[in-house]
């Protein structure tokens, strides 16, 4: 991690970041000068021109100085028609991603981020980036809005279930950097976080050849693509029903499946299980796994069945 | 208290005056007297205030430390809902107009009522029905989608949001009616001589609040039936499910809700420069700029709902036209704080509880504006929208402004409206308490969300600890002085000193020329206008009794027949 950041602004952490807070403090200065020279006259005015007990005088009425009302009217429009076009420029270069950007494309559903790369590769929570090269996210949402925010880059934009949004960064600092969710989407709302990875460009081909396995045995691989890939919402490791039957003590058991028939819980039965989940359906439990994980690559597959395996009683 | 020489003159309370000339409770609840709807106006809306500001402290109690303290995820989001949709629709836009406005505006104009009288009252029972409609939703269900009822969350989940959306299309006719009574009245009802130039500021702040009521209402209403059209029928609007467009909900409910925004600010505005003038004894500085502000502030508010969504997937170039629009509302509204600041200038200055509260605004409302430019910006807006920033700014402008100046103007309306003084001197530490509080409570706020605090959350990261704990405690300063002004305000019923008929010196008609509280009927006899608002030397030299027995020169009241 870089720097910690000034009172006001978080740590800076891509391209953009300083000329956006530049920009915040040169609005805050002006807004402080302004604030005090109004308020202070105020103050000002209010001691020195204070009632006095048993004064009884009226002050005279101040005739109306059409030139006063003239400056505070013109000087401040030159200020702000000035601030509005730094803002506006700075804006035009958010909305501009380069046409070489690295891109990603990005699912958020209540309340989880997907990540999915140009190789194939898909990840939950974690969104891995190289350092020092643009990289310009397409995002969309399966259910009702959200919003993306890194606040370290100092972007933000709504993702929409009916369209496709984007936002592009460059980061600047190798680390790791918080994604909130910033447009309410009810219980789950403050729970929709994620970690933004930057990696040298190196490890970044590294971690992309990988597909994000790193140097994790498969079942550690897996236990993390368990939460990644929200397998976690519907099937515990605990024992505990959910929408799905548990993973814990799965593999070698004999399931009942919902047409009377049974069938031993080998490898191939898990695997298929998460390529075709509606093939066989374990009686007591509705069909409702989606058939999406069908498109996760092998070496992630492999790794979801050998940590399924290690939950065996 | 600063006793002025002529503030004890009538201080003998009439014998007969509005509020006992008739005790029945059916005299109160078919009054078409607009000083009785005033005050039934202001005990519903205490009470809506009451509820929502106890849900706000318990938000910010859940939020004195990360992860659970006393509530669960799903009651933090029905209550800090709640607060949001209590405090905008029962409080807020009813608070100034409805209640200071019905009291105020007719005596402004030495008018006896408003032009409509039982449009006035059909009126409060319509907003009546507005604020049931909201407890039987509270009570029917989870309403947890945020005063804003986003598309498509608020039609995923639960039915009591149906109730709500009909709760706020019932009230938005309450306002409407409101509006549209007080500008027929303001046009209609001025007592002879009393030009446009001569209106107390006041009245031009309500003056231009209505037109926007009048305008920007409908559109609310609209969006609410559209939305319950939606779910009841399934017609493709907003929904993309259906095929419709959830940015469409948000156009058209900022369309209202940024105008409705200046129907909260704009009353106020009216407030602050009466106060400012009557307690530094000083005419406001350059009246007419003041006053046609206000009219400038009620028509640019309708062009600038765009700067809610620069992130929301609108065309950048609306962002942008947006943008610019909303800096060129900073200039009148900067105008009118340069102008109460130089009404200061060589006045004579005391420092009652409304003066502090008016001081208070100019502190306060000066954040609110500035953070305001701050959002304007539109790289800047990127990183500060839906944070804590923007929570901090319009709890500045829209507490640290309207309700600071609301408290401001029931304090000097209250010997007008009750008859009674309060305590004086603990009128002046609640104020310096709620000041404080605020700050404390808001600052804050505004420090964690421009470093990355998404707005309603329930739980946060721990990096935010500390200046969520400063917050919450803060809240409870803010909270204790608002309990200390009930306390005495409440207790002054009971024990308060009759109040004079012009405790404050003031110029405008409904001091000079009504005793306290008033006749059932406002004046005596119709008053004939000469002069200004902020003529204080004329109430200085002759009277300003309430009785106008001793008429203020250049107000001669004719001979009663």
């Amino acid at each position: 991690m870089g720097d910690k950041g000034t009172f006001w602004m978080p740590e800076q952490a891509s391209k953009m970041a300083a000329e956006i807070d530049s920009l915040f403090y040169f609005v805050f200065w002006i807004s402080v000068i302004f604030f005090v020279g109004v308020i202070g006259a105020m103050i000002y005015f209010a001691w020195k021109y204070r009632h006095r007990p048993g004064e009884e005088h009226i002050p005279d009425p101040l005739p109306e100085h059409k030139a006063t009302e003239a400056a505070w009217i013109v000087i401040p429009l030159i200020l702000v028609l000035l601030i509005f076009t730094w803002g506006f420029k700075a804006f035009l270069k958010l909305n501009m991603p380069p046409p070489n950007a690295y891109p990603i494309q990005v699912r958020a559903s209540s309340w989880a981020w997907n990540f999915a790369y140009p190789n194939g590769t898909s990840i939950g929570t974690e969104l891995h980036v190289p350092v020092g090269r643009a990289v310009k996210l397409t995002m969309s949402s399966d259910d009702v809005l959200h919003s993306f925010f890194v606040p370290a880059f100092r972007v933000k934009f709504d993702v929409l279930p009916n369209r496709y949004t984007s936002v592009w960064f460059e980061a600047t600092q190798v680390g790791e950097y918080d994604i909130f969710c910033t447009e309410y989407c009810g219980t789950g709302h403050s729970g929709m976080l994620g970690k933004v990875v930057v990696h040298t460009e190196k490890e970044f081909n590294e971690w992309l050849q990988s597909s994000g396995q790193g140097d994790m045995t498969p079942e550690e691989y897996g236990q993390v693509l368990y939460t990644q890939q929200n397998c976690i919402v519907c099937h515990s490791v605990d024992g505990s029903p959910g929408v799905g039957p548990t993973l814990q003590g799965l593999y070698g058991r004999n399931e009942q499946l919902q047409d009377g028939s049974s069938v031993l819980a080998d490898e191939n039965y898990i695997l298929q299980s998460i390529v075709e989940p509606n093939f066989q359906i374990v009686s007591g439990y509705p069909p409702a796994m989606p058939a999406t994980y069908a498109t996760l690559p092998a070496e992630q597959l492999d790794a979801l069945v050998a940590y399924i395996k290690s939950l065996a009683n | 208290m600063s006793a002025a020489t002529n503030s004890d003159v009538g201080a003998d309370a009439p014998a007969v005056h509005y509020l006992n000339h008739d005790k029945s409770i059916r005299s109160w609840l078919l009054t078409i007297d607009h000083k009785r709807i005033g005050i039934m106006y202001l005990v519903s809306v205490s009470i809506a205030f009451l509820v929502a500001g106890v849900l706000a402290m318990l938000v910010r109690y859940e939020l004195l430390s990360p992860g659970q303290d006393v509530m669960t995820a799903e009651t933090y989001n029905k209550f800090f809902s709640m607060h949001g949709i209590m405090m905008v629709f029962l409080f807020i836009i009813p608070s100034v107009p409805a209640v200071m406005g019905n009291f105020a505006l007719p005596m402004h104009l030495g008018a006896k009522d408003v032009a409509f009288p039982r449009l006035n009252l059909a009126s409060y029972y319509i907003f009546l029905l507005g604020g049931v409609l909201v407890v039987i939703a509270l009570f029917v269900g989870k309403v947890d989608t945020g005063w804003t009822f986003y598309t498509p969350y608020s039609e995923r989940t639960s039915d009591a949001v149906l109730f709500m959306t009909m709760a706020v299309f019932v009230a938005g006719f309450s306002s409407i009616l409101t509006g549209l009574n007080f500008i027929v009245t303001t046009h209609k009802m001025r007592a002879p001589g009393l030009t446009w130039n001569r209106l107390p500021l006041f009245v031009w702040g309500i003056y231009a609040t209505s037109i926007v009521q009048v305008l920007a209402t409908p559109v609310i209403g609209i969006t609410m039936l559209l939305l319950f059209l939606e779910r009841l029928l399934g017609i493709g609007i907003f929904d993309p499910a259906l095929g419709g467009d959830p940015v469409l909900f948000q156009h058209f409910f900022w369309f209202y809700s940024h105008p409705a925004v200046y129907i909260m600010i704009l009353p106020a505005f009216g407030i602050i420069s009466e106060l400012i003038a009557v307690f530094s004894r000083h005419p406001i500085h350059g009246y007419r700029f003041v006053a046609l502000s206000s009219v400038a502030i009620a028509f640019l508010g309708f062009l600038v709902w765009g700067h809610h969504m620069f992130v929301s997937g609108q065309s950048a170039v609306s962002s942008i036209v947006f943008s610019l629009i909303t800096y060129l509302i900073g200039i009148p509204t900067g105008v009118k704080m340069f102008n109460w600041v130089a009404t200061m200038y060589r006045g004579s200055i005391s420092f009652q509880t409304p003066m502090l509260h008016a001081l208070s605004f100019l502190f306060l409302f000066a954040i609110g504006g500035f953070t305001g430019i701050a959002l304007g910006v539109l790289a800047l807006d990127v990183h500060l929208h839906d944070t804590y920033f923007v929570v901090a700014h319009f709890h500045y402008v829209m507490m640290g402004g309207t309700v600071i100046a609301a408290l401001g103007g029931l304090h000097y309306w209250w010997p007008k409206i009750t008859g009674k003084m309060y305590n004086e001197r603990l009128g002046q530490i609640a104020a310096v308490l709620i000041f404080v509080g605020f700050n404390v409570t808001f600052f804050s706020q505004l420090v964690m969300g421009s470093q990355g605090m998404p707005r309603r959350y329930y739980d946060y990261l721990p990096r935010f600890e500390t200046m969520h704990e400063i917050s919450t405690y803060g809240s409870w300063v803010l909270g204790a002085g608002l309990f200390l002004v009930m306390f005495y305000l409440l207790a002054s019923l009971v024990r308060g000193r009759q109040a004079p008929a012009n405790p404050w010196r003031a110029a405008t008609l409904e001091w000079t020329h009504a005793t306290s509280p008033p006749d059932e009927h406002n004046f005596h006899h119709t008053p004939i206008v000469t002069r200004g608002p902020y003529d204080f030397r004329a109430v200085e030299l002759g009277g300003g009794d309430g009785h106008a027995a001793h008429a203020v020169p250049g107000t001669a009241a004719p001979t009663e027949a």
